[in-house]
């Protein structure tokens, strides 16, 4: 709780005073969240400050707590897939795809996924990608002024959307990942309409570059604003785009492939400096980096089924469960028991939105896990923002937060 | 190059190393509570390992088994990229301790705040050992296996309506 007090200040007759430095401050204590424009996620910092300038910060995260753990331990392992959805919602693809990614390593089959779903879940989690950046820095835009930019990435990002909803029915909340593979194949003509899609978002992310990239006042508010070294952010276990802004090279994609990640030409950029204007600039790139990545998987595509045909871990068909005796049990047990996933543990991790995405998996044999921790990356990151944010003024709170893209639902969790 | 962090353990450590094995690839040290500081730091600064990351840290509540409680430790190294995960069984009971690693990464700040939250391991040594995820009203630990998944425990209570008794 915040101590609350009235302060009386003598203030001293400003007319005899001789310059604004010897007017009386005091630290004062100021409210940013949970519930402010630029806190998006919901989370709470109190800041204190002297005149402008922040001398201490206190982050309190947790309104979006949902129980993500408690709940695992009492659905089955395919249960769980919609909770991933939630887990960072500007990218639930690529949430649902790590968690799969792990039961599979628990379940020992990860060479045994066939390849057009591998590949499958590399175009959609790259398109995925491309539409948490387009939030991360359409959102910090527009908290910098710049709305025009906004309105363009929302614009962007829906058309993916859009691509993606053909594909599973839902805009956001997909569940179209299996254990074993994804739900349902491509629509006819999707290949194409995607291609024509990313065209239109290739081209609205070189406009939004172009108003922002040289632009005094974006600059001003970004550069040199937010700055983390990049021993100090290894020590706070920061990955993804936060860290690459401090110059480390560092992708589980590139230096732990999983799925087909070894198979594509693609970079991964880096920051110099690590502040603010680096996090932009390495998003930036990584969506075009992205857009490389689903360029070579279209070509590419293998033909070919796109579940595990292993009756103990995927669905039968369904005219066979409607038509067999064996297949309406094999449903059945699958549904009610849950996959049975043998004994032990495993740490499944893959390149998120944010970073690594780490699921810890504990398995008593049964078709429930008996603990299912997610490694979420911005809460470990939002905990370095304090000290990032100490000694700016007020106003850097914004770009900083705002690059740091804390995503409630897997922060919080 | 990971098996040799595991026997490097075992040559240095010895008795305070536990069991260790290797399930799915993944490296696993089962350690003394009482070693752990000395084994990280040994982990963290020693050129060949070069575990410059916290990657993860949480508990694992075995209900009904001696010890109880069991906090595991995710370290990677960046510039070798390797990874491997220490256990920690905490033979405490229902208060279970163990040492607070905030000295060594930053990143063990919210992690063990996040593990007293939910799991109410006790971190010695922790500077700042406040609830992160719950409210400070909260009571219990709700990731332990005997806390029952249905209780609510809402912060605010709702407002009765104007034509509700009171």
């Amino acid at each position: 709780m915040i101590e609350r007090r009235t302060l009386a200040i003598g203030l001293p007759d400003w007319r005899e005073l001789e310059s604004d430095d010897q007017l009386p401050t005091e630290p004062l204590r100021i409210n940013m969240g949970p519930s402010h424009p630029a806190m998006h996620g919901t989370v709470r910092i109190v800041i204190t400050v002297e005149g402008e300038t922040i001398v201490g910060a206190d982050v309190e995260v947790g309104y979006l707590h949902r129980c993500f753990e408690k709940e695992c331990e009492a659905a089955t392992w395919t249960q769980i897939f919609p909770y991933c959805d939630r887990l960072n919602y500007a990218s639930p693809m690529l949430n649902t795809v790590g968690y799969a990614c792990a039961v599979e390593k628990l379940l020992a089959i990860t060479g045994e996924i066939p390849l057009r779903a591998q590949y499958l879940r590399v175009i959609t989690g790259e398109l995925s990608r491309i539409t948490d950046h387009l939030t991360c820095n359409g959102a910090s835009a527009m908290e910098l002024g710049a709305f025009t930019v906004f309105l363009w990435m929302m614009k962007a990002r829906e058309w993916i959307y859009a691509a993606l909803e053909e594909l599973c029915g839902a805009r956001l909340t997909y569940s179209w990942v299996r254990v074993g593979g994804v739900a349902t194949d491509l629509p006819s003509g999707w290949i194409e309409r995607v291609r024509r899609i990313l065209a239109k978002v290739r081209r609205a992310v070189d406009d939004c570059a172009r108003l922002l990239v040289d632009s005094r006042i974006f600059r001003d508010r970004m550069e040199g604003v937010g700055v983390i070294s990049a021993e100090r952010a290894l020590s706070y276990a920061f990955t993804g785009p936060q860290l690459r802004s401090t110059g480390v090279a560092s992708d589980v994609r590139k230096d732990h492939p999983y799925l087909v990640y070894d198979r594509f030409d693609f970079s991964v950029p880096v920051g110099a400096r690590g502040d603010s204007y680096d996090r932009f600039m390495v998003r930036m790139e990584e969506m075009s980096q992205s857009m490389r990545i689903i360029d070579q998987a279209l070509d590419n595509l293998p033909p070919g089924p796109i579940l595990l045909d292993d009756p103990a871990i995927s669905l039968p068909a369904k005219p066979e469960v409607y038509n067999t005796i064996e297949g309406m049990i094999r449903h059945f047990k699958i549904i009610f028991d849950g996959i049975k996933v043998p004994p032990g543990e495993v740490y499944g991790y893959t390149e998120a939105a944010n970073g690594e995405l780490g699921f810890y998996l504990v398995s008593d044999g049964t078709g429930r896990p008996y603990k299912c921790r997610c490694r979420g990356p911005s809460f470990v990151m939002i905990s370095a923002l304090a000290g990032m944010i100490k000694g700016g003024g007020v106003a850097d709170v914004v770009p900083t937060f705002g690059m740091m893209n804390y995503i409630g639902g897997e922060g919080d969790r | 190059m990971s098996a040799a962090i595991l026997s490097a353990l075992r040559e240095r450590f010895g008795d305070s190393i536990a069991a260790t094995h290797n399930y799915r690839g993944d490296e696993t040290a089962v350690i003394a509570p009482d070693a752990l500081i000395e084994i990280c730091h040994f982990l963290r600064d020693e050129s060949p390992l070069a575990m410059k990351c916290l990657m993860d840290l949480t508990c694992v509540d075995y209900l009904g088994r001696e010890p109880r409680f069991e906090v595991v430790y995710h370290l990677y190294s960046p510039t070798l990229r390797h990874r491997v995960r220490l256990k920690a069984p905490l033979t405490d009971g229902e208060d279970p301790q163990i040492d607070s690693v905030t000295q060594l990464w930053h990143s063990a700040d919210w992690y063990e705040r996040e593990a007293w939250d939910l799991y109410g391991v006790r971190f010695r040594g922790h500077p700042d050992l406040r609830r992160v995820l719950l409210y400070d009203q909260f009571v219990g630990h709700p990731l332990r296996k005997d806390y029952p998944k249905e209780r609510r425990q809402p912060l605010a209570r709702r407002a009765p309506a104007p034509d509700e008794e009171t």
